[in-house]
């Protein structure tokens, strides 16, 4: 469980980037994190893990303050960041050396997901391309088994079928008791992995709401003719005919289109926020 | 799996376990693959496994024994005939009348191509 309240965070206080974000995540979900490049995700990521503080409002992590840094909070978060750095040591050293600071590690997975994903157990980090030491660093943070991950762009630079195995890994390891959010550009690799999407723009919460959520209020068609009546959140001419993103006036079940939701919201915030609280009142 | 860009992904999900059932990989009475384990063979988020059970179990095409796990119901193929009966008027019918509409074919067209059709493919079943 993740409690954002008012909360205020620049790079310098005299320009904000987020004013007063209030943010509720619970465990038991993987939660897409998107945005444009400079949106804030990263940063938004590195308030959560403790190495950013906020300027203003606070953070709660299953009770606790990252910005304290407690070894016992610690131990229940993982963070990868996008560019991943690794000291020059054997995989084996690195466990030998990082593992204990997660109590609840499990060295038997760890050795699994490195399988799963081909990275040989036997190599020396430095030595290995980025992509491998990508693919390391997520086995290491996925054995660690900690209640909250933290993954900015985790599938940069994986492989096609690294991108498989991570979709499998990610599936394989979610449960009631976990938070995953991941931040991320590619959304083609994560759209069926992701349960619940929050859409940041310059400081600005967009959206956050559960995929159900989203395919209740909003239909994802390709139609001939754009209809008047409804309001059209989002529309692209494709060889098909005219993909829309609109209003789901008529309790359609279609399936979520993450790019064109993106563009949708970011082009249109307004209509999105609209559409977003006059449905949730017809329907509570 | 290739998922279809226009339909949810859970149904999609859904119809994937009633063609095992129609094909007989999972038979009438068996257990069939838990949550987290077709989650990871379609590369998808458990709950949307779960959501396509859930629609399943309504359905009476899959039943949940608590603690053991999920299980192909009795007289699932019955049901997945029906249910896939159901959709293929909904959702397929629409576009082939339509399409039928456009080219100016009419139901007379239609019925002389289709028992040629069953003929070719499916005697020896029908008879």
């Amino acid at each position: 469980m993740i409690e954002i309240e008012n909360l205020s965070f620049g790079y310098s206080r005299k320009k904000l980037l987020y004013k007063n974000l209030n943010l509720s995540l619970k465990s038991g979900g993987v939660y897409g994190l998107l945005g444009k490049n400079g949106a804030g995700k990263s940063t938004l990521l590195k308030n959560m893990a403790g190495t950013l503080f906020p300027v203003n409002g606070s953070i709660t992590i299953n009770g606790r303050h990252p910005y304290k840094r407690q070894p016992s909070f610690l131990e229940t978060i993982y963070y990868i960041a996008e560019d991943v750095y690794v000291p020059p040591l054997t995989i084996k050293k690195y466990q030998n050396l990082f593992a204990p600071f997660y109590p609840k590690f499990n060295i038997d997975s760890f050795y699994q997901y490195l399988r799963e994903l081909e990275v040989d157990a036997d190599s020396k980090l430095n030595r290995l391309s980025f992509g491998q030491q990508k693919k390391f660093v997520i086995a290491f943070a996925l054995a660690c088994n900690t209640d909250v991950i933290l993954m900015d762009e985790p599938t940069n630079g994986l492989d096609i079928p690294s991108k498989s195995q991570f979709r499998k890994l990610i599936a394989s390891v979610m449960n009631e008791d976990r938070l995953i959010m991941i931040s991320t550009h590619q959304v083609r690799d994560l759209e069926n992995m992701i349960d619940n999407i929050i859409i940041v723009d310059s400081g600005n919460l967009l959206l956050h709401a559960s995929v159900g959520n989203i395919t209740d209020k909003l239909c994802f068609k390709t139609v001939t003719e754009i209809p008047e009546s409804a309001r059209v959140l989002y529309k692209e001419r494709t060889l098909q005919g005219n993909a829309v993103v609109m209003e789901n006036t008529l309790g359609e079940d279609s399936k979520l289109n993450l790019e064109f939701l993106f563009n949708g919201i970011v082009e249109n915030p307004e209509m999105a926020k609209q559409i977003f609280s006059t449905t949730q009142t017809l329907s509570a | 799996m290739e998922f279809r860009e226009q339909q949810a992904i859970y149904l999609q999900i859904a119809e994937y376990a009633c063609e095992q059932i129609l094909l007989k990989s999972w038979p009438p009475g068996t257990k069939i693959l838990s949550i987290r384990d077709l989650a990871v063979l379609m590369e998808v988020n458990p709950n949307t496994v779960q959501r396509a059970y859930d629609f399943l179990q309504q359905r009476e095409i899959i039943v949940n024994k608590r603690g053991v796990g999920y299980f192909a119901a009795e007289g699932a193929t019955e049901r997945v005939v029906a249910f896939r009966k159901e959709q293929f008027i909904e959702t397929e019918l629409p576009v082939f009348f339509r399409n039928m509409y456009l080219l100016n074919m009419s139901v007379e067209d239609i019925k002389g191509r289709y028992d040629q059709f069953i003929n070719q493919n499916f005697k020896e079943t029908q008879s």
